[in-house]
């Protein structure tokens, strides 16, 4: 615990490396996702195909990823942000295809009937429904952008993961304890949030939202 | 020129090599409300949503008052017609006064008249006005539809369709949301167009029924002359024209003491004897009074709920046999 008590500025830096790391991996991955979900549940023949590359890409071991970005992209920030993005997707666009596929098709039918645009049917009423769904993707996705962005520490990209190898290299148990214990923290704590808003998520879909 | 003039429509979709509607046409007068009715898969739903362009159709056109329904914006037409589904499809997200407010609000309209319109729209489909703030997993299936009926009506639209609107609901519900809608109908007076498979439901609501069979449309004519003259053999079944009592629950007391106006002064001595029953009621029930009550004369009450004259079992008889020559003409 002595390094963490000694050097907080430090660790709070990489900390707050790694947290703009994580929220701009995933913003710029939602940016993707989102469309490729609504492709995938509109056109059911583009659905298995793009599905099926987006898990392969998840397959690849993760350190691996971000050497084989080196040549493209050298160290730091810019080939971790893309493995994390890559990543991301298959998360992401699952379950906005599960979530939107899942809106009960009468109410999409009685949406259509009462009159509403494609865009009011898309954004009032599936897009709501689908939310808890979508929501719980973008959980395991931010927990996973934590865990496999500590790792980019290896390419320079800094974060909590800094800690972790050079406390390793130098064989420095207190570092390698800092670092655990900041990515554990960053990790409950989004998790703790997203939860929340998954909740508040499925109280407004079953019908006993916000002010009962 | 009806509200809804349907004119050699034909649709199929894609991968089937029947098509779902084959040149059909029907007129659909103003205020008044036709039952689509035929076996699943005839086509019926799929020639209703013809009308408000959930489906396009390969050739024919429809009107609606007059306007060939392709040159209106799909969404526009569709806030101009009141829609209803068997599943309700209520949007569960929603308290009950949104789900009712869909349409005033996409037309825009000023958020007290949409407060006003909810209220009024409560009372006129049964449910109290505690309901608004209330979601719909919190209501039961009937309750649930009534909301249905009031979106659709929500915006005063002068055209419905509805596809099998009481068809998921339990016998004892279902009876008592097709009398009420036939009151609100009375008093509302729109233009209908109705699906159902369920004979008796058309028979009880129907203005007009048109039979429909592997997607064309068989017959088109009121309840009682379809009944009486059925067009084939396919109407006959359906209809089960051959069962007297259909028939009699589909003609009013009315129709036969009508016949017997000049009557009442020459039986004036046994008025008031037996069983009362009322003008509107359908000769089978008074029939079934007959039988019951072992009286050789029921007494008919008119609207202001005085003797208007006597009906016997003979009367009936006559009925029956008058409308069968009618049938063999």
């Amino acid at each position: 615990m002595r390094y963490l008590i000694d050097n907080p500025a430090t660790v709070l830096r990489l900390l707050g490396q790694q947290l703009w790391l994580t929220l701009t991996a995933l913003a710029l991955a939602s940016l993707f996702a989102l469309p490729l979900g609504v492709l995938a549940v509109r056109s059911p023949r583009i659905r298995g195909p793009l599905l099926g590359i987006l898990s392969i890409i998840y397959t690849i071991p993760s350190l691996a990823l971000f050497v084989l970005l080196i040549p493209f992209m050298g160290l730091g920030f810019a080939p971790a942000l893309t493995a994390l993005v890559a990543y991301a997707q298959i998360i992401l666009v699952r379950n906005i295809t599960v979530g939107l596929l899942g809106v009960d098709p009468a109410v999409l039918e009685s949406a259509r009937g009462t009159g509403m645009t494609a865009w009011q049917c898309f954004w009032r009423i599936e897009v709501r429904l689908a939310l808890p769904v979508i929501l719980a993707g973008l959980r395991v996705a931010i927990l996973t952008t934590i865990s496999i962005g500590t790792l980019a520490a290896f390419i320079n990209a800094g974060g909590l993961g800094t800690l972790l190898f050079t406390g390793v290299a130098q064989s420095h148990p207190d570092k390698i304890l800092a670092g655990a214990i900041g990515v554990t923290a960053l990790a409950l704590a989004a998790n703790a949030i997203t939860r929340a808003l998954e909740g508040r998520a499925i109280r407004v879909v079953r019908g006993n939202g916000s002010g009962g | 020129m009806g509200a809804i003039d349907i004119e050699h429509v034909h649709k199929r979709f894609p991968g089937f090599t029947r098509p779902a509607v084959e040149d059909c046409s029907l007129v659909v007068e103003s205020g008044e409300l036709t039952v689509l009715l035929g076996p699943s898969g005839s086509g019926k739903t799929t020639l209703l949503k013809l009308v408000n362009r959930l489906y396009e159709p390969d050739a024919g056109r429809i009107l609606v008052d007059g306007t060939d329904v392709r040159t209106i914006p799909g969404a526009l037409l569709r806030r101009r017609i009141g829609y209803v589904i068997q599943q309700v499809g209520l949007f569960p997200h929603l308290r009950v006064e949104q789900n009712i407010a869909t349409v005033p609000q996409l037309l825009g309209w000023p958020r007290l008249r949409i407060d006003a319109r909810i209220d009024e729209l409560l009372d006129l489909v049964g449910l109290p006005r505690s309901y608004r703030r209330r979601y719909p997993r919190h209501l039961s299936g009937g309750e649930q539809q009534r909301v249905g009926l009031a979106r659709a009506l929500a915006a005063d639209p002068k055209i419905m369709l509805m596809d099998e609107p009481f068809g998921a609901l339990d016998a004892i519900t279902r009876a008592r949301l097709q009398d009420e809608f036939r009151m609100i109908q009375q008093k509302l007076h729109k233009t209908i167009l109705f699906v159902t498979h369920d004979v008796d439901e058309a028979l009880r609501l129907a203005d007009r029924v048109a039979v429909m069979r592997t997607g064309r449309i068989v017959q088109h004519d009121r309840p009682l002359a379809m009944i009486t003259r059925p067009h084939d053999d396919f109407v006959r079944q359906l209809l089960t024209s051959d069962d007297v009592l259909r028939q009699l629950s589909l003609v009013p007391v009315a129709a036969v003491v009508g016949r017997l106006a000049g009557a009442p002064a020459r039986e004036g001595p046994t008025m008031g004897e037996g069983p009362a029953v009322r003008a509107s009621d359908s000769l089978r029930a008074a029939l079934s009074l007959l039988l019951q009550s072992g009286a050789p004369a029921l007494t008919v009450i008119g609207n202001g709920g005085s003797p208007v004259g006597r009906l016997t079992f003979d009367d009936i008889r006559r009925a029956v046999l008058a409308s069968r020559a009618e049938a063999q003409r």
